[in-house]
């Protein structure tokens, strides 16, 4: 294992934890210490440990289109990847400043829009949002928090800096692979959380459901909290389940609630119907309530915006709040920070160029085979386009659907993202990474899991880190150097 | 507790409680037809009728052979009621309900799933057959044992306690029906008679019990009224229809309920075992099953999620 450091291959990438001279970075030397004196058994050993507890504890993700066989074991890397706490704690307060900047964002696009009025944020974009709900203005949700979880993804640059890459506003999910991944990682290598001193991640749950009750449209009682899931075929299901089991709470379908001439929400138990005063919801907004959005929906339940509205129910996170969920809206993020906050962004986003903007279009033009195309409202790396990895043929076609919807495109440079040593077969070589923290918003705190979800592309040299379309994650270490 | 949960942890008890049985049912005619000489037994074929998947295996074309009957009844994914897909059906139910269930039994439910999978030649094979049904039998048992050691013993338990004893109380009905027709038309196997329903009792894990009770002679009338009245060993119908009505008295709305299964005991408690002879016996069987399939129904109708119901459950009991 030794020997295989000094071949380990990091030119022309930031690597996490080894630096261009091969040498372990500070907060992870003991770790790569532990590492190195494992003999290759060994190391195929945790292997076969990891594999063998994530089956036994199926945790799963599901793929669409697969016909019968619909979940799959997560893969995960066994190298987990280290941020030192003291840079963690300035990418903790750059996020919560982005959401807190999202939030009002939300909120003033739903009321007075001032932030068109000022000409900080061009109306026609926010006419042509597919996110937008007109259904949602004039709604006021307790103290005005729309996007109550958030989960951001961070990717770093070759220099070593952190950029957000998107903001997940709608139904963002991982969080319970992050949890996952550090109970298999304690049964992988027990020994070395006595080495070294990794902060917990596991206090998430509980986080999760103080702020949901904290939603609560009645004071005083205890809250009834549901988790509502489209159902056992949606992809995140696992996550619906596990959240729920974590909170303790019931985990619901569209069908098991009901909504009543009141405008309150019931579910329906075998004692009879029962009031729900808080959802989670993890289905998107248009399926939600047949009777405000998409009348075909057969998951939401009819009436449930209805009740939203009275205020006899809080919706987490509150329709409408995918608005700000939109790569076109993500390039205005450091604007709003200005505008509401009157603060520079702490973590600075990727350059992003707007293809409606007829310069910003000329350029993306011209140098396509060097940008990254994404569609403004896609997620899961749908409908992507890698410039460099791309054939002339795949250019030319992007070009021609932007030429369609220029308003639906962004171009970003392609971002060499940084790397962490992964087991491939024998070998260890660097995956490329990204980083989806969670963060939980109630209005009167805000909470950034510690760490977040490290996911990896698990195929050479590829820049896809998306479960669904091969890549893994990682457990995500902050390491407090101090306390070693 | 919800309704969708309820019925959801019901059947997965069910599934869970039909993967054992069916492992028992194949273990023990697999041992009975080796103390029968050839061509005096009906070999494989009574087991097809007891599951009550004869025109599934008839439209697949089974050809009544071992290892065809067997592979159908083990891992074949044609049939519903295959050990296979019992437990894949109980890890889809689990899985559904995961929320609600203590870790340790997903992880005994998956686990099992995986074997079933992966061992599946063990379970064709001569030698591997003993062996593969066992490790379904005791990861059932597993499975049952971690569930009432983990999980509160509330409403949502009651449920997975009803759905593991009406599928107990219907097999063991299926299992004399069958056996005792079987039995009946075919004279030959009369100096076998005995052995035979030894291995009823012996499917129902029922005959070392059996000796304690009834005695160490082998009575037909004395397996049928240690099989359907006996109010002490588990797998007697009388015994499951009481626990069943234990476990009603304290869910809510359970006045229809508790009738239905208390209509079944007095039934039950009424009938002469003597006058239990072929074809009345197969007549009185059928209203027996007729009977669990009401208590069912009843359950269904009173705790159930129903398609398309809104406001139709009172709102007073909320």
């Amino acid at each position: 294992m030794a020997s295989d450091w000094r071949n380990y291959q990091n030119k022309g990438f930031f690597d996490e934890l080894i630096d261009e001279q091969g040498l372990p970075r500070p907060h992870g030397e003991a770790l790569v210490k532990y590492l190195s004196n494992l003999s290759p058994q060994e190391m195929s050993n945790a292997r076969s440990v990891a594999e063998y507890a994530i089956r036994e504890m199926g945790i799963t993700f599901t793929v669409y289109g697969e016909g019968s066989s619909i979940d799959r074991a997560w893969p995960i890397d066994i190298i987990p990847r280290i941020i030192a706490k003291k840079e963690w704690q300035q990418v903790e307060a750059g996020l919560k400043q982005r959401v807190e900047a999202l939030n009002l964002f939300i909120d003033d696009l739903y009321h007075d829009q001032k932030i068109i009025k000022d000409g900080v944020f061009p109306a026609d974009l926010l006419g042509k949002s597919v996110n937008f709900r007109p259904q949602c203005v004039g709604i006021s949700p307790p103290k005005g928090i729309w996007a109550h979880i958030c989960g951001s993804d961070l990717v770093r640059d070759k220099d070593g800096t952190i950029y957000v890459l998107e903001d997940n506003l709608r139904v963002p999910s991982g969080v319970s692979y992050m949890l996952e991944n550090r109970s298999v990682m304690k049964r992988v290598f027990p020994e070395i959380f006595e080495q070294i001193q990794v902060l917990p991640v596991n206090d998430y749950p509980s986080q999760l459901f103080d702020m949901l009750c904290a939603m609560s449209p009645r004071s005083g009682d205890t809250p009834e909290v549901v988790v509502l899931t489209p159902g056992i075929f949606n992809s995140a299901y696992f996550e619906h389940c596990y959240l729920a089991q974590e909170m303790g709470c019931e985990l619901v379908e569209g069908r098991d609630l009901v909504v009543g001439d009141d405008d309150i929400v019931y579910m329906k138990t075998v004692a009879g119907l029962r009031r729900v005063d808080v959802i989670y919801r993890r289905i998107d907004d248009l399926f939600l309530d047949p009777e405000a959005f998409n009348p075909d929906s057969q998951l939401g339940v009819a009436g449930l915006l209805r009740a939203w509205r009275a205020g006899n129910v809080a919706l987490v996170n509150a329709p409408g709040a995918g608005v700000a969920d939109d790569k076109v809206v993500y390039a205005y993020v450091p604007e709003m920070i200005k505008y509401y906050l009157d603060e520079d962004a702490k973590i600075p986003n990727v350059h992003t160029y707007r293809c409606y903007e007829p310069d910003d279009f000329k350029y993306v033009v011209e140098h396509i085979s060097e940008l990254v195309v994404k569609p403004a409202n896609e997620s899961g790396g749908y409908g992507l386009l890698i410039g460099p990895k791309s054939t002339k043929k795949e250019q030319k076609e992007c070009i021609e659907r932007i030429k369609a919807d220029p308003r639906n495109f962004i171009a970003q440079p392609t971002l060499s993202l940084s790397t962490v040593p992964t087991l491939d077969g024998k070998d260890v070589e660097g995956r490329h990474v990204d980083l989806r923290p969670f963060i939980l918003s109630s209005g009167d705190s805000t909470y950034v899991t510690t760490g977040g979800l490290t996911r990896v592309a698990l195929v050479k040299g590829s820049l896809v880190v998306n479960s669904s379309q091969g890549g893994g994650s990682k457990d995500t270490w902050i390491v407090d150097e101090e306390e070693r | 507790m919800l309704s969708r949960v309820a019925e959801t942890l019901y059947w997965l008890a069910r599934y869970v409680e039909r993967a054992e049985n069916v492992a028992r049912l194949i273990n023990v005619n697999n041992l009975l037809l080796m103390d029968l000489p050839k061509g005096a037994s009906a070999g494989w074929e009574p087991l097809i009728d007891i599951i009550g998947v004869r025109e599934v295996y008839l439209q697949v074309g089974g050809d009544f052979s071992e290892k065809s009957i067997l592979k159908f009844l083990t891992v074949d994914e044609r049939n519903p009621s295959s050990i296979l897909n019992s437990m894949r059906n109980a890890r889809e139910n689990t899985r559904t309900v995961r929320e609600v269930m203590p870790r340790q039994v997903f992880e005994a439910v998956n686990s099992l799933n995986y074997y079933i999978k992966e061992n599946a030649a063990d379970a064709l094979s001569k030698r591997g057959r003993f062996g593969f049904l066992e490790k379904v039998i005791e990861s059932v048992h597993e499975i049952f044992g971690t569930l009432d050691a983990t999980i509160s013993h509330d409403l949502g338990y009651d449920f997975i306690r009803f759905g593991s004893l009406l599928e107990r109380a219907d097999m063991t009905s299926r299992i004399l029906d069958v056996r005792s027709a079987n039995l009946l038309d075919m004279p030959s196997t009369k100096p076998f008679e005995n052995i035979q329903w030894m291995s009823v009792l012996r499917s129902l894990s029922a005959y070392q019990m059996y000796r304690r009770e009834m005695g160490v002679r082998i009575r037909p009338e004395d397996v049928l009224q240690f099989l359907l009245k006996s109010r002490t060993f588990p797998r007697s119908v009388t015994f499951c229809l009481s626990k069943l009505k234990y476990l009603m008295q304290d869910a809510p709305n359970n006045a229809l309920m508790l009738d239905r299964i208390d209509h079944s005991i007095n039934e039950l408690q009424k009938q002469d075992v003597d006058s239990l002879k072929g074809k009345v016996l197969h007549d009185y069987i059928d209203e027996l099953q007729i009977d669990l399939a009401d208590i069912h129904s009843q359950l269904a109708e009173q705790y159930f999620l129903h398609e398309g119901d809104s406001q139709s459950q009172s709102q007073s009991s909320a």
